[in-house]
């Protein structure tokens, strides 16, 4: 019952009327992203970082659908390729990718509570990673290990606080039940 | 809320449309990027545009290093000058030998009639970071085009060989690890004067010397210096100690591991060394001669 409760809870919040993002906000965020993504790192942090412009996108996608479209991803793909040295356009086909699987199942990620939300999220992104790996093996690189997936996992994990953050400003000031 | 026209009025291109566009525009620039090379130019203007992104993000470890310098207290600092100053003057004796055993040197290849060795050019440079890209072994250091780095130049450090300059940007430029897959290095056993090549692996710390025989002359901690015939890297860097041989005669080959000497994770500055001037170029016109002859042949059997 308790469960129940708290499901339908996390529900209504993810339901609650948000004020309309403006593009500023939303070209903020995904600056604030690309920052993250190139912040300099120790090495064991930087095998676990995980990818910041993808999670923006899948919020964006998700919860604001036809606000953030194709190209924006695909430009911040090729940023992201010219600033880890990738080859080119590695990244732009993993956002590309992405961004067709988040707004493949933008209506149904809604839908579920929290902890179901994190298991879309991190396959959508394991998804992206593949198919960055799978690029690399066809140009001839080899498969780095099972720790190449982490950045999805931590990524997945840090869904929520993502979600939650975005949101805040987001948030209507006046408390509607205060009348 | 948004206040859009009724989503079935108008939706632009299908979503598989849009996407079939993109990943199609993608593979476009991956093929022509892996492939051909086309894209370097427009990667050098992406680079430009995304340059302040980096200096902004880098901002937070900068500050980090500032209060750790403002931090340092009066009784390290003299510790660290003592140390320096002994560091200094065992140099200094070596350096003084060096000198003379130099000018020996140059005198007897004088008297042989030898080619005389040129000093190069040293050019330091801090490393930026290490590319968040798990596939290869590189790091970005803060000169680029605008300090007149070139690709290809040779890049050390304090205790050995790091790499090579692969990509310039105007202000930054990459520089590819000894130990990225398949990168080779020319090198010869100081020991015994046997010439070889090593190969990164792929991952940290290990480097792999290929094609040498089974009975070679080369034992377990033998150090690995530059042979210099490349003309990339001067002669007589350390590049590797031998740290395992397996030989197996059932292969034509031994299979050498090697440790890199240099320490590229543990400290932040290299030296980028500067070109040989006097390198003869390499001998491509004679095949280019060649080649042109046959072509009209072909065309005819067409």
């Amino acid at each position: 019952m308790m469960r129940l409760h708290s499901v339908i809870a996390e529900q209504e919040r993810s339901a609650e009327i948000l004020r309309p993002a403006r593009g500023f906000y939303i070209g903020a965020t995904l600056m604030l992203a690309l920052l993250l993504n190139l912040l300099p790192l120790p090495d064991f942090a930087q095998t676990l970082r995980p990818d910041f412009i993808g999670l923006t996108l899948i919020y964006w996608v998700v919860y604001h659908p036809r606000r953030v479209g194709f190209l924006p991803a695909w430009l911040l793909g090729l940023a992201m390729d010219v600033a880890d040295g990738s080859l080119f356009g590695q990244h732009a086909l993993a956002y590309a990718c992405l961004m067709y699987l988040a707004i493949l199942l933008h209506r149904r990620i809604v839908m579920f509570g929290m902890r179901q939300q994190v298991l879309h999220i991190l396959v959508i992104l394991a998804a992206a990673q593949a198919v960055m790996l799978l690029v690399r093996l066809i140009a001839g690189f080899d498969f780095p290990g099972p720790l190449y997936f982490a950045p999805s996992i931590v990524g997945a994990i840090l869904w929520p606080a993502t979600f939650n953050l975005i949101r805040l400003p987001l948030r209507s000031r006046a408390d509607p039940d205060a009348v | 809320m948004e206040y859009t026209p009724p989503p079935f009025f108008k939706r632009g291109p299908s979503l598989l449309t849009r996407f079939a566009f993109f990943s199609m525009a993608s593979v476009v620039v991956l093929v022509a990027d892996a492939r051909f090379n086309y894209l370097e130019s427009m990667r050098r203007v992406v680079a430009v545009v995304v340059y302040p992104l980096q200096q902004v993000s880098a901002l937070p470890g900068r500050a980090w290093d500032w209060m750790s310098d403002l931090a340092l207290t009066h009784s390290r600092l003299l510790l660290e000058h003592e140390q320096m100053r002994a560091q200094g003057l065992r140099d200094a004796a070596g350096l003084q030998t060096q000198l003379a055993l130099s000018a020996e040197n140059e005198q007897l290849r004088q008297l042989l009639g030898m080619r005389q060795r040129v000093p190069r050019e040293f050019l330091a440079a801090d490393i930026l970071y290490a590319p968040r890209d798990p596939f290869t072994r590189r790091v970005l250091i803060d000169k680029g085009s605008q300090d007149a780095i070139l690709a290809g130049l040779a890049v050390v450090d304090r205790t050995g060989v790091v790499g090579q300059v692969t990509r310039v940007f105007p202000w930054a430029s990459e520089v590819t690890l000894i130990t990225d897959k398949e990168h080779a290095v020319p090198i010869q056993v100081l020991r015994s004067g046997l010439r070889g090549v090593t190969f990164g692996v792929g991952y940290d710390g290990t480097l792999e010397l290929r094609f040498m025989p089974v009975n070679a002359d080369i034992q377990s901690g033998d150090m690995l210096v530059t042979s210099g015939i490349d003309g990339t890297y001067p002669p007589g860097l350390p590049v590797a100690v031998v740290t395992n041989i397996e030989r197996n005669a059932a292969y034509a080959f031994a299979r050498i591991t090697c440790t890199p000497a240099a320490g590229v994770n543990s400290h932040g500055q290299v030296l980028i060394v500067g070109t040989d001037p006097r390198h003869p170029d390499n001998p491509v016109a004679a095949d280019e001669a060649t080649a042109v002859k046959p072509r009209p042949a072909r065309k005819a059997t067409r």
